[in-house]
């Protein structure tokens, strides 16, 4: 299996303010980061709060944080496919997936695996290093919520995300491909 | 061919308006060059040496005289008044000003053109046979398929960032015009028990690291093609590399899994999707093919009209080799397919001028009922002309320098840009191949010579496809000077292989001597109707290497 080396991975910034649903919002959710302090992560000495966790600490600590379901999270890094979580992604409130490199778009596809294969329907954010010309395709892919550490305003992303009014392909913004669309019958 | 509809003019005009946008934002200093590039190149845009270039796309090659008007037209307001055909059946403009692009891509648009995603790390123009629709050897025609598969790959979400460029190409006929082994993905379209479908080889490329492609699945049907193809791609984003560049293309992961193991994720992923929206319905399939349908064909008698053809061809022996050389056998009695030659000795390969776009677009409709075809050796298709108008089309093709009778022969080479122009190349190319063009010009000779591909790239990256040319010549860097590498023995054809390297590396002005002798073995020692390459596959690589090596005595 060609993997590619991890070396010393960028962790994402989580920014106070994002877009979620078409709006600039507070952010409300912590993440916690996936490097070494993560090995010392257990229930009890998590934080409280609404938590983003990297998924191999949400694996590890799953089982005991049953009773916080609605306020813990998890982040995918852009190695971490949707089948990792699998149908278990129906039992998160939210799930954010890594763009380490806006050229890395490994996440379009975790995006809409995760919507229409495992028909995850929470908060699916998209966090990193992802740019405003990215936007419509990332809304296409399924990511309603949007945590943009660049430095344009989040007003002037909003704008990207309409680009478009039209497409030929199916997604999970569109559930038919344009050629069933065309009137042809 | 295709007519966009009101929902295709809307998806371009509003990316038209997008990259208006996107430029703005980057002249005024609010999107940094290294955000820039990926949405330019997605546009076709690049910096090149001297100039940005501008590759516009054209989808599986064809277009029609009114869209080679809007080119010639481009090329004189906004560029230096000529324009280059590619190997992905795509123009380039090789001098437009950056802050013009946008106002070209509305031009374009104007005639149902644009320039999505002819570079960048995404989908690429799909390309095809040139003689799609007219071959007699073809089992169905494969643009519809193309077309819809332009349509499912332009502006995809899910593919629009993956790890390194992706290039398809379907071929519809028995022999293969389209190189689809050496592709990303090659579509053959392949007809089992009366049912149209298509054997799918991947990861074919060339490139630093030329691969010939696998097939991985010998019968897929009709209406499965872009969820199957959907699902190669996806395994790929997922899993090639991306930590470098030169390992990222898909024959690197297809290598490294096995092709077995390749097809065995694609099939996995396949089954979850393939009774999804993507299934092409019966309408889709109809509506696709009612683009492509036969143009008015006059009936002919066959034997009247090969009759009076080989009847002007003996009085003229000047027309009887262009008829030989450059026009192609129609599955329809009394027509032929045209090839216009844009190798003449000393122009840059696949360079025509505004004039001649136009003259194009004038012979288009007058001779071939207004469309014509880019092939990906850098000529020009006109696919549906009558046997009896042959000799009037060729003496306004002379007239326009797109007669020059050396179709397949050593003369009609490939050739990328070369160090003229592009900031990747090693060496010059367009030089040797006007030298090589210079010292072949006994047409005699080439034709005893036969079909002879040479191919010319001007560093690794093989843009002139140097690895899969009968005889492929490679610029490289040597302590900063320009050399030559030769190979032997490639194709790109249904038995495509790849060349290998003759030996050390030559100087310019020794490559010219070093085909002729190269040449000369081969005259010595092929059977009767021996073509090269064929020659070479018997004898090997030895004997050739013995002759351009030997010490003179």
């Amino acid at each position: 299996m060609p993997k590619p080396a991890k070396a010393q991975a960028p962790q994402p910034e989580n920014p106070q303010q994002l877009i979620l649903d078409g709006a600039v919002v507070n952010n409300e959710w912590h993440l916690i980061p996936s490097d070494e302090s993560a090995a010392d992560l257990s229930a009890a000495t998590l934080a409280s709060g609404r938590l983003m966790l990297p998924l191999a600490v949400w694996q590890e600590l799953r089982g005991e944080l049953t009773d916080r379901k609605s306020e813990i999270g998890v982040w995918l890094d852009s190695d971490e496919t949707a089948d990792l979580l699998g149908e278990a992604a129906c039992e998160l409130p939210l799930i954010a997936v890594h763009f380490p490199a806006f050229a890395d778009g490994r996440g379009f596809t975790t995006g809409r695996l995760l919507r229409e294969r495992y028909g995850f329907a929470g908060e699916l954010r998209a966090i990193g290093n992802f740019m405003r010309d990215q936007l419509s395709y990332l809304s296409r892919c399924g990511f309603n919520a949007f945590a943009y550490q660049g430095d344009q305003s989040l007003e002037e992303l909003l704008k990207s995300l309409r680009d478009f009014s039209q497409s030929y392909q199916a997604a999970v913004d569109q559930p038919e491909p344009l050629f069933r669309r065309r009137g042809l019958a | 061919m295709y007519r966009y509809d009101d929902r295709d003019r809307t998806i371009i005009s509003e990316r038209v308006a997008q990259f208006r946008d996107q430029t703005a934002r980057y002249l005024a200093g609010e999107l940094s060059e290294e955000e820039f590039l990926p949405l330019r190149l997605q546009n076709g845009l690049y910096i090149q040496r001297l100039a940005p270039m501008l590759r516009v796309a054209i989808p599986y090659g064809l277009l029609n005289s009114a869209q080679l008007r809007r080119l010639a037209r481009i090329s004189r307001d906004y560029d230096k008044g000529y324009a280059h055909f590619t190997t992905r059946q795509n123009l380039q403009f090789n001098w437009p000003q950056l802050e013009d692009v946008p106002a070209i891509l509305a031009e374009l648009a104007e005639v149902e053109m644009h320039a999505v995603q002819t570079s960048g790390n995404c989908i690429r123009n799909t390309t095809s046979d040139p003689y799609a629709g007219v071959a007699r050897d073809e089992i169905a025609d494969p643009r519809p398929y193309c077309e819809l598969i332009r349509q499912w790959s332009t502006f995809h979400p899910e593919f629009a960032f993956l790890p390194r460029k992706f290039k398809i190409a379907v071929n519809g006929a028995q022999a293969d015009r389209a190189a689809i082994r050496v592709h990303d993905i090659g579509v053959q379209i392949v007809e089992q028990d009366g049912e149209i479908g298509f054997a799918i080889y991947v990861g074919g490329g060339q490139g630093r690291t030329p691969v010939i492609a696998e097939r991985i699945r010998e019968f897929l049907p009709e209406e499965d093609l872009l969820s199957y193809l959907e699902a190669i791609v996806r395994v790929y984003n997922q899993l090639g590399r991306r930590d470098n560049k030169y390992k990222a293309r898909i024959k690197i992961l297809v290598k490294a899994l096995g092709a077995e193991e390749f097809a065995a994720r694609v099939e996995r992923e396949w089954e979850q999707i393939r009774d999804g929206v993507d299934r092409l319905t019966p309408e889709a399939l109809t509506w696709a093919k009612s683009f492509f349908t036969a143009p008015e064909y006059k009936v002919l008698d066959s034997t009247d009209s090969d009759a009076a053809l080989a009847a002007e061809a003996s009085e003229d022996k000047a027309f009887a080799r262009w008829l030989e050389r450059n026009t192609f056998r129609h599955r329809v009695p009394g027509y032929r397919a045209v090839k216009l030659s844009t190798k003449p000795t000393g122009v840059p390969p696949g360079d025509v001028t505004d004039r001649q776009l136009e003259a194009i677009a004038d012979l288009a409709d007058e001779f071939s009922f207004g469309e014509a075809r880019i092939t990906h050796d850098q000529n020009a298709v006109l696919a549906d002309v009558e046997q009896g108008n042959l000799k009037a089309l060729w003496q306004a093709a002379r007239k326009h320098g797109f007669a020059t009778p050396n179709i397949g022969t050593l003369t009609d080479m490939i050739c990328c840009p070369g160090g003229d122009y592009c900031s990747l190349a090693n060496a010059k190319s367009i030089p040797v191949a006007e030298a090589i063009q210079r010292r072949f010009d006994d047409m005699d000779y080439l034709y005893d010579l036969g079909d002879l591909n040479l191919n010319i790239s001007g560093c690794m990256n093989a843009c002139g496809h140097h690895h899969v040319g009968h005889i492929g010549i490679l610029g490289v860097d040597k302590k900063g000077e320009e050399f030559y590498q030769i190979q032997l023995g490639g194709s790109s054809s249904e038995s495509a292989s790849l060349a290998k390297v003759l030996g050390p590396s030559f100087s310019r002005a020794e490559v010219p001597d070093v085909i002729g002798r190269i040449l000369d073995l081969y005259v010595e020692l092929r059977h009767p109707d021996e073509l090269f390459v064929d020659t070479y596959h018997r004898i090997g690589l030895q004997p050739f290497k013995e002759k351009v090596y030997a010490k003179a005595s």
